[in-house]
């Protein structure tokens, strides 16, 4: 089991989701956050912050977005850790209006 | 004079209370740009809070929050004070004169009352006891339970109740292995219990219940979950909650799983855990101790997301030798500081408390977690709330009085009162001794339960 960001994320990263880690286990870069599944644990604090729904519990992963396992654990470890919260990106808000949230 | 927080004048901040709250709190402040040293004062010789002793046993990986909280004990300007009662001990006024600031993380250390006759008769428990009890807290570690009748109630419908029912639906061999104490675990192996009743004053898409802690319902080796398939039916506003897209998502997932819970499966488990809903207990019965709980079925009115649940009058009887109230926590008073008796906190403004709901802020004193926002959210949920704490520190530096020893003045209150603190590395030989205690069992650790032989480790 884990938690996973997934492409919901894409040119939004609000990070909200941050400020609520209990181990700091989101790493960033410039488009998306990645969570450290080794880090994490399972607590599903961040799921309901994310304005646009982008994270998952391994159980609740649509079929389509299954690859994201992979991507969380493989970006996350190489990149900065991110434990506080930053402005999201330009065009986050319309790309949320997008994504219908 | 110099400005507070400069290296010619540290910050000196006390923490009280040594669980997630404190920990974040260290952590937000001592990470900062500002020159500070806290130090985190904890009535029990442990630290860590709920997350040595509230968190199930079955449930290690929350626990491997400690290892941030153990980075956290490790930065610069960082001194732990375990076995250390505020209140008792030290004054709040005493801490007041002798830090900058102090922020109360104390958390909600009680149990909210159903306010019925009947339940301060034996067996009719709070979660509070049990769970405590289980994990090896010193304060509830002679509590005694019985668990020789065949049913156990549960009301209430969080996370806590959903522990408390797993604890007693698990068999010894899927706990021996966690870091559950023995004397619970050994008292556990007697248990008799065939049915645990969760009983709630709402429907399914009101209980409060994470989804991850519901499907391990499905998962049990000796109990199977079960629901009359007709408490599944939804009012019209309750429909409206599952539709609705954000807060939606939860209760559609937990529909899911209470569904799969109303299949009439044939099991061939020795225990049963009964979801019911829209229920409330009006009385506990018994001679001397509980034999029965009276419940009033309820009828759900109003918005959605705002539903309340009264009683329609038609009562129900469910025969029980041992019951649990989860009802939620109730943070409680320490003499000296301003407390709000209706809502169990530390009256606030953004973690500055103040004299009364209404009143001034109180000059140097803060708060965080349970006792700043009430008992509600997760570990993580705490890490946000004591950052926005330290925030309204950092903005009040300028008008904090600067003229504090700090730890000196702590130490010396300490030593005239013969008080025996336990510092970090003193918590972690205990900590040491644990592990290893744990290890010819198969198990993370084997906890000290009673504070003298925590303080007997040190000898």
């Amino acid at each position: 089991m884990t938690t996973i960001v997934t492409d919901n994320c894409k040119g939004c990263r609000y990070t909200d989701c941050v400020t609520v880690c209990p181990v700091a286990c989101f790493h960033y870069d410039d488009e998306m956050l990645y969570i450290d599944p080794d880090v994490c644990i399972d607590c599903s604090a961040c799921i309901p912050e994310c304005p646009v729904q982008a994270i998952y519990e391994e159980d609740d992963l649509p079929e389509d977005k299954q690859e994201w396992i992979e991507i969380n654990a493989e970006r996350a470890p190489d990149l900065p850790v991110l434990e506080d919260k930053m402005d999201p990106l330009p065009g986050a808000d319309d790309r949320k209006t997008a994504l219908g949230f | 004079m110099s400005q507070l927080g400069t290296e010619a004048a540290p910050l000196r901040v006390a923490v009280v209370g040594a669980g997630p709250s404190g920990f974040y709190a260290t952590e937000a402040l001592l990470k900062s740009e500002i020159d500070v040293r806290v130090d985190l004062i904890e009535r029990l010789p442990s630290p860590y809070g709920l997350v040595r002793s509230g968190v199930a046993p079955d449930h290690p990986k929350l626990k491997q929050s400690i290892e941030v909280y153990k980075k956290v004990a490790a930065l610069e300007g960082f001194r732990f004070f375990g076995n250390v009662t505020v209140g008792r001990d030290v004054t709040p006024r005493e801490l007041r004169e002798a830090y900058h600031a102090v922020i109360y993380t104390c958390g909600a250390e009680t149990d909210r009352r159903l306010g019925i006759d009947g339940e301060d008769l034996a067996g009719s428990h709070t979660a509070t006891e049990f769970v405590g009890w289980y994990n090896g807290h010193p304060d509830y570690r002679d509590r005694e339970f019985d668990f020789s009748h065949e049913t156990a109630a549960i009301i209430g419908q969080g996370n806590v109740a959903a522990d408390v029912a797993r604890i007693l639906s698990k068999s010894v061999d899927e706990l021996k292995h966690t870091d559950i104490s023995q004397h619970a675990l050994d008292a556990l192996a007697e248990s008799r219990i065939k049915t645990i009743a969760v009983i709630g004053r709402r429907g399914p898409a009101q209980a409060k219940f994470t989804t991850k802690e519901l499907r391990e319902f499905l998962e049990l080796e000796n109990c199977q979950a079960v629901i009359a398939p007709e408490e599944l039916a939804l009012n019209e506003a309750s429909q409206a909650e599952l539709a609705d897209k954000k807060e939606g998502v939860v209760v559609a997932k937990n529909m899911a799983v209470f569904e799969k819970m109303a299949e009439d499966t044939e099991h061939g488990k020795s225990r049963i855990c009964r979801m019911m809903f829209c229920r409330s207990p009006v009385r506990i019965e018994g001679d001397g101790r509980i034999e029965r709980v009276v419940l009033e079925r309820n009828e759900l009115s109003g918005e959605p997301f705002s539903q309340r649940a009264s009683g329609t009058g038609e009562t129900e009887v469910m025969e029980c030798g041992l019951l649990f109230r989860s009802i939620g926590y109730r943070g409680v008073p320490i003499e000296g500081v301003p407390f709000h008796d209706s809502w169990g906190v530390f009256p606030n403004q953004d973690g500055r408390v103040t004299d009364g709901p209404d009143g001034a802020v109180v000059p140097g004193i803060y708060t965080a977690g349970w006792i700043k926002r009430g008992p509600s959210g997760i570990i993580g949920t705490n890490r946000a709330c004591a950052v926005q704490t330290v925030e309204s520190l950092k903005g009040d530096l300028s008008n904090l009085p600067s003229d504090h020893s700090g730890t000196d003045a702590l130490v010396k209150v300490l030593q005239e009162r013969g008080v025996c603190s336990i510092d970090f590395t003193e918590w972690q030989r205990i900590d040491a001794e644990e592990v290893s205690r744990g290890e010819p069992k198969g198990k993370p650790r084997e906890k000290f339960t009673r504070r003298e032989e925590m303080l007997q480790v040190l000898s």
